[in-house]
């Protein structure tokens, strides 16, 4: 994959935003920029610390928090038992003295094994008795690794569902970065998917300082066009684009929303985009049934009825658990082919 | 050992406004003034003030619905308790979370419990574990009951807790049932207590209907955990004496069970004791139960005149600002 320099449209509309000097601009890929924005925590605040599996002196499966015990310690980057339940209590319990734990799981995958923590506990705590619980989880998910059915969920409709969490997917470096240090900010449990498939496949500019924070809840405009709006988020970002670039060519002006934030949705964003082109083609990796796409489907029949030119359409994945084998999960993956078959289909309507 | 005058003395009262404040409690809902679950405190008194008077003003605990003598010797008034059971705005969680849910309120060093049990659990690994990487000498404690302990987080807790030697103490409260299912129901072993050996931790059994071996047992526990010694599983024998909620009538627990159980009585036992060392009498007892009637009244009162909480706000306080 390579580096689209469109990508990179809105992050640096919102760098002009922060306060901070901004420090120099480094390419980074999608992995180091999770791995900097830790850092850049760990170093700032002392009530940073990592939890998890294997992340200490092996430095993570993925090698995403790699030196990271060098410079900051045992106390600081936890090995912890093999328990994402006891992880996501361990951290909700630590948020509650003061600090403000990053876990990571091994893969996203795994955490359902810690969902009660997250959904029962650390979503409804402020509600109920008002004891926030600044608690970020990071979860290595989607697929086209060819890693099975449990190495490559898109599970992130089950926390968007859940009312007290925020839900965050950067398809940028520059976005891992940013949204990572607003997660690890936020006062409240926040989900940070991270897209597996693009550690090491893309590489971008990552402003850093604090003017390269990526505010939780606001979409990115990557790409402006007048007759249909692609909606989507993590990998296939990349994969709108292309389509795009490509329908560009063929005299289609396309705009691409990436959401960034799946909750809360940048509900004015997707409502503006929706109502200049009138076409909304809803793109994602997770599958079809109850995903996010069916959400912004929903928001924007509510409110932008009037300015449809053609009916909301999804490109999911099909209701299946993700399969192993190349040629399945190829044809279980969307990827340019099929939104650029979507999106012709759409712009004939 | 002779635990002292005053601690008795002490809780004594704890024990009596305890059960006291729960006959309140269902008296209010008997008049469908509190509606919904209701959970009974009875046979449980001994646990919780003896586990609560174990710990400092600076340690925290996570209580659950049998443990209402904890939140009340940790401070948590009984009218933010009557308002919390009738769903008021001056409730501990403001008309939130119903009946003991959801009592948290970290000044006092309490953790509201979830339904979902033993979750608390692991919500005191993380107290404890910040306790322990702040260096500061606190400790805090984690309850949960036999049925509780068939869940996997009852083991991940525990596990977590000794492999980073937290300064942990456990209150496991075997009142021999979970809900309508027995304790030969939940598991092969006679003692809980045991499975501490497979944690690494101490295992200690006590007469959970007897209030000095609890305060014993759990302040030994906490000893050894402020001063670094790790965790202690502590289990409390016991009895459910009522329903596991108002509704049950209970009649799957033989009767002989309970008239075994309630020779046993934790209150009786321990003004048995009072007595005996001269520091109780019949008008001493009047008095005090005169003496906790009115501060009852004077906490129903103010609950029932505070206001429910404004409808127009039920979306609001999901999110932290
Ligand atoms: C995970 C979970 N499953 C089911 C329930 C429903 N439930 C509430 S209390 C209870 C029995 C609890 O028994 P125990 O842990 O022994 O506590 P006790 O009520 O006896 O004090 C059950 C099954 C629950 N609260 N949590
Ligand atoms: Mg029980």
């Amino acid at each position: 994959m390579t580096w689209d320099a469109n990508l990179h449209a809105g992050v640096t509309t919102l760098a002009e935003t922060g306060n901070a000097p901004l420090e120099a601009a480094r390419e980074l890929t999608y992995l180091e920029a999770i791995r900097e924005a830790l850092r850049y925590e760990l170093r700032r605040d002392p009530a940073v610390l990592l939890l998890g599996e294997d992340i200490g002196v092996y430095g993570g499966a993925f090698k995403v928090t790699q030196g990271l015990i060098e410079e900051f310690g045992e106390q600081r980057v936890i090995d912890t038992p093999m328990t994402e339940l006891g992880m996501i209590y361990a951290a909700i319990g630590m948020s509650f003295q003061g600090f403000r734990p990053v876990v990571e799981m091994q893969f996203a995958d795994f955490i359902s094994t810690g969902f009660d923590a997250i959904v029962q506990f650390a979503a409804t705590n402020h509600y109920r008795w008002g004891q926030p619980v600044p608690i970020t989880i990071r979860a290595p998910g989607a697929g086209g690794l060819r890693a099975g059915p449990f190495h490559s969920q898109s599970n992130e409709a089950w926390f968007v569902h859940t009312p007290g969490l925020k839900v965050v997917a950067p398809a940028t470096p520059a976005d891992a970065w940013g949204l990572l240090v607003s997660a690890i900010r936020d006062p409240n449990p926040v989900i940070y998917y991270e897209t597996k498939y693009l550690y090491r496949s893309l590489k971008g500019p990552v402003a850093g300082g604090e003017a390269g924070l990526t505010p939780i809840g606001v979409a990115a405009l990557r790409r402006e066009g007048e007759e249909l709006s692609i909606i989507t988020y993590g990998a296939m970002v990349h994969e709108a684009m292309a389509v795009a670039a490509d329908l560009e060519r063929a005299g289609h002006g396309i705009e691409v929303l990436d959401l960034r934030t799946l909750k809360p949705l940048d509900e004015t964003a997707i409502l503006a985009t929706a109502r200049k082109t009138g076409k909304v083609l809803i793109v994602h990796e997770a599958n079809r049934t109850c995903g996010v796409g069916g959400e912004v489907a929903a928001l924007i029949a509510e409110r932008a009825f009037e300015s449809l030119d053609g009916p909301i359409t999804r490109v999911a994945a099909p209701d299946t658990p993700v399969p192993y084998s190349p040629p399945l999960e190829d044809a279980h993956r969307p990827d340019a082919a099929k939104i650029r078959a979507a999106a012709q289909q759409l712009l004939e309507y | 050992m002779e635990l002292p005058t005053e601690l008795l003395t002490q809780a004594h009262y704890w024990m009596r406004l305890t059960r006291a404040l729960d006959e309140r409690g269902a008296f209010l809902h008997k008049q469908s003034k509190i509606i919904g679950g209701y959970f009974s405190q009875i046979g449980h008194e001994a646990i919780s003030v003896a586990a609560g008077l174990a710990l400092g003003p600076d340690d925290v605990a996570a209580p659950m619905h049998r443990d209402l003598g904890a939140y009340l010797v940790r401070g948590l008034h009984p009218r933010r308790i009557l308002a919390q059971f009738l769903g008021r705005a001056t409730g501990v969680s403001r008309g939130r979370d119903a009946n003991l849910h959801g009592m948290g309120d970290l000044s006092l060093g309490l953790i509201g419990f979830i339904s979902h049990l033993p979750a608390s659990t692991g919500v005191i690994a993380g107290v404890a574990h910040a306790f322990k990487l702040k260096g500061e000498p606190r400790v805090a404690m984690a309850f949960f009951g036999d049925g509780g302990a068939s869940q996997g987080l009852a083991h991940e807790a525990l596990n977590w807790a000794s492999v980073f030697q937290l300064p942990m103490v456990v209150i496991c409260e075997n009142n021999q049932y979970a809900y309508s299912t027995p304790l030969a129901r939940q598991m092969r072993i006679e003692h809980i207590a045991d499975r501490a050996a497979g944690y690494g931790m101490p295992g200690v059994i006590v007469d959970g209907n007897d209030f000095c071996a609890v305060y014993e047992a759990a302040s030994q526990a906490v000893e050894r955990a402020r001063a670094g010694g790790g965790p202690t599983l502590i289990e409390c024998k016991t009895m459910r004496m009522r329903g596991h909620a108002i509704h049950d009538n209970m009649a799957y627990v033989p009767t002989e069970l309970l008239e075994t159980w309630a020779r046993r009585d934790p209150i009786a036992r321990i003004e048995a004791l009072l007595r005996e060392r001269g520091l109780l009498d019949d008008a001493g007892l009047a008095a005090l139960l005169e003496r906790i009637d009115r501060e009852l009244d004077e906490a129903q009162a103010h609950a029932e005149a505070s206001p429910y909480p404004d409808p127009s706000e039920v979306t609001q306080g999901v999110y932290a600002q």
